[in-house]
């Protein structure tokens, strides 16, 4: 095959995986996943007490 | 008695010490050569002073040990958190530590004494450049080793920039250091002349596209929403840009080998990419900014988010100020000049710097389990120093920059040039007063923010936290 031509189709290739991405992360059905991640840097730590280990 | 399982946060305390260290020993030979470009004599006629193997010890010292610390560390704490999982191969992430401690020492010797690849950014020589390959392999290890034993379903999208950061960068090391070694101490690179230049373009403009981009907006897509306590402001916006930048990054590189002996074409695709880049850039900007939206009055109380905030103005600055500078036509004045190094610092100080600050006053009381840091007054005293000084240093070599470009440019009627050299040297003269004035404003912030790490870590003992169970 032609290395041109090899080079447009990947070009499309790219061009449409792009759409794709973009059509997968806005469709509605990702938002409640997206909205638990998007949550996860909020979580707080929990600290191991030292003292209360102990009892 | 049940033990509960804990976070792996040694390593991430240890990394997050040694960002301040490393931060000032960096940011002090900057100092030093800014000197030397007003005072030559400053370098005593000592071999290892000179500007030349100076230069590259604040380059190294900055981006790797500084930057790169903050990366490696901050990716350790992300990856656990939002994992709800412990750090995979406690032994190998300690290894990951001490082995880049040992790289970085390595590079404070070689470089004074002049060993080197003479490839910018990559002038460490082979032994250590294996030494970089198999720390990172472990780094790689650790990190895809604790993803793939999640208990959370999907990977937050700050693990996605971490490891596109962590698998690019192995990439670009390993291949633009081919080289033929003759000696402990001295190799060739396998590629020669222009196919040289161009592997080290590649390799240079994606360690910023990588480096300096990706694994700071992995920092930037956590701790910006951890410190505003906020959710980030579009996740799917993350998503597309994501995967935008990291496909168009790859393709930059050659404008930084315009009119030379790279093929036009490839000039031209190098500059056509660097434009489309303003998109996605401006995405991560947005995103981070717009995090805030609703919560805007906490800049007034809080000087972390002010750091953050204003690291992400300085990265949609400097992101457009790229893409400009590599058109052709205005890279034909500014290449070669002082406005180039006015560009990186506004990245490098202004976007990583400020946005590693940030992150490391968020993290680390979080890390020895106290409230906040020892003084909330001398945060703000450092973000001033810090804004001021690089403000003076992007200002200084602007108009530096475009002063030489210009002078260096004109031309007689006859078709003389109108000035030597040395005249534009004159020209720039005050701007590295200026530059030196901005640059010392900098390091000086770093020490207050030593003083206030050690205020408010000293006599304080960690405290193990439980990992959160699967969601």
């Amino acid at each position: 095959m032609d290395i041109d031509l090899l080079r447009g189709i990947l070009t499309a290739v790219i061009f449409f995986a792009f759409i794709g991405i973009c059509v997968w992360a806005f469709s509605r059905r990702r938002k409640t996943d997206f909205e638990a991640s998007a949550a996860l840097p909020l979580e707080e730590d929990t600290y191991i007490n030292n003292e209360r280990e102990n009892i | 008695m049940d033990t509960v399982a804990t976070y792996n946060d040694k390593v991430v305390r240890q990394f997050s010490i040694m960002v301040v260290v490393w931060g000032i020993v960096g940011m002090l030979v900057g100092v030093i050569i800014a000197a030397q470009l007003i005072w030559p004599v400053l370098n005593f006629d000592v071999s290892f002073l000179t500007y030349a193997r100076l230069r590259p010890l604040h380059t190294n010292a900055v981006i790797f040990a500084f930057g790169g610390s903050a990366l490696i560390g901050t990716s350790f704490y992300v990856v656990q958190r939002t994992c709800h999982i412990r750090l995979a191969f406690d032994k190998l992430a300690a290894f990951v530590f001490w082995g880049w401690q040992v790289v970085i020492l390595l590079a404070a010797i070689t470089l004074p004494l002049g060993i080197t690849q003479s490839k910018e950014y990559a002038e460490l020589e082979w032994p250590i450049d294996i030494l970089i390959a198999v720390v990172w392999i472990a780094y790689a290890i650790v990190f895809f080793g604790t993803i793939a034993k999640r208990r959370i379903k999907h990977i937050y999208v700050a693990n996605w920039f971490y490891g596109a950061f962590i698998i690019t960068v192995a990439v670009l090391h390993i291949f633009n250091n081919l080289a033929i070694p003759v000696s402990l101490t001295k190799s060739y690179s396998l590629y020669s002349g222009v196919v040289d230049a161009m592997m080290q373009w590649w390799y240079g403009h994606n360690a910023v596209g990588f480096f300096l981009t990706a694994g700071f907006l992995g920092m930037m897509y956590y701790f910006v929403p951890k410190q505003a306590e906020r959710p980030v402001y579009s996740y799917r916006l993350s998503v597309v840009h994501f995967w935008s930048l990291i496909a168009i990054y790859m393709w930059s590189g050659p404008h930084h080998l315009h009119y030379t002996s790279l093929p036009d074409w490839a000039q031209t695709l190098g500059m056509v990419f660097s434009i489309i880049l303003l998109a996605p850039s401006w995405g991560g900007m947005i995103n981070g900014i717009m995090t805030l939206s609703g919560a805007w009055h906490k800049l007034r109380s809080d000087p972390i988010l002010k750091f953050m905030i204003v690291s992400l103005s300085f990265y949609g600055m400097s992101t457009f100020e790229g893409p400009m500078m590599s058109i052709k036509t205005v890279n034909a004045l500014s290449h070669y000049t002082d406005w180039t190094i006015g560009h990186v610092h506004s990245g490098a100080l202004g976007w990583v710097a400020m946005m590693t600050i940030g992150t490391i006053y968020s993290l680390l009381p979080r890390l020895y389990n106290k409230d906040g840091m020892y003084s909330t007054k001398l945060i703000d005293v450092h973000f001033w120093t810090s804004t001021i000084g690089v403000v003076l240093y992007a200002v200084a070599l602007w108009v530096a920059g475009i002063t030489q470009g210009l002078m260096w440019r004109a031309v007689n009627a006859d078709g003389t040039l109108t000035y030597s050299f040395v005249e534009s040297l004159k020209a720039t003269y005050p701007y590295y007063g200026l530059r030196l004035v901005g640059g010392l404003l900098f390091f000086s912030g770093m020490l207050i923010m030593a003083y206030n790490v050690w205020k408010t870590i000293s006599n304080k003992q960690p405290v193990p936290v439980a990992v959160l169970d699967p969601a």
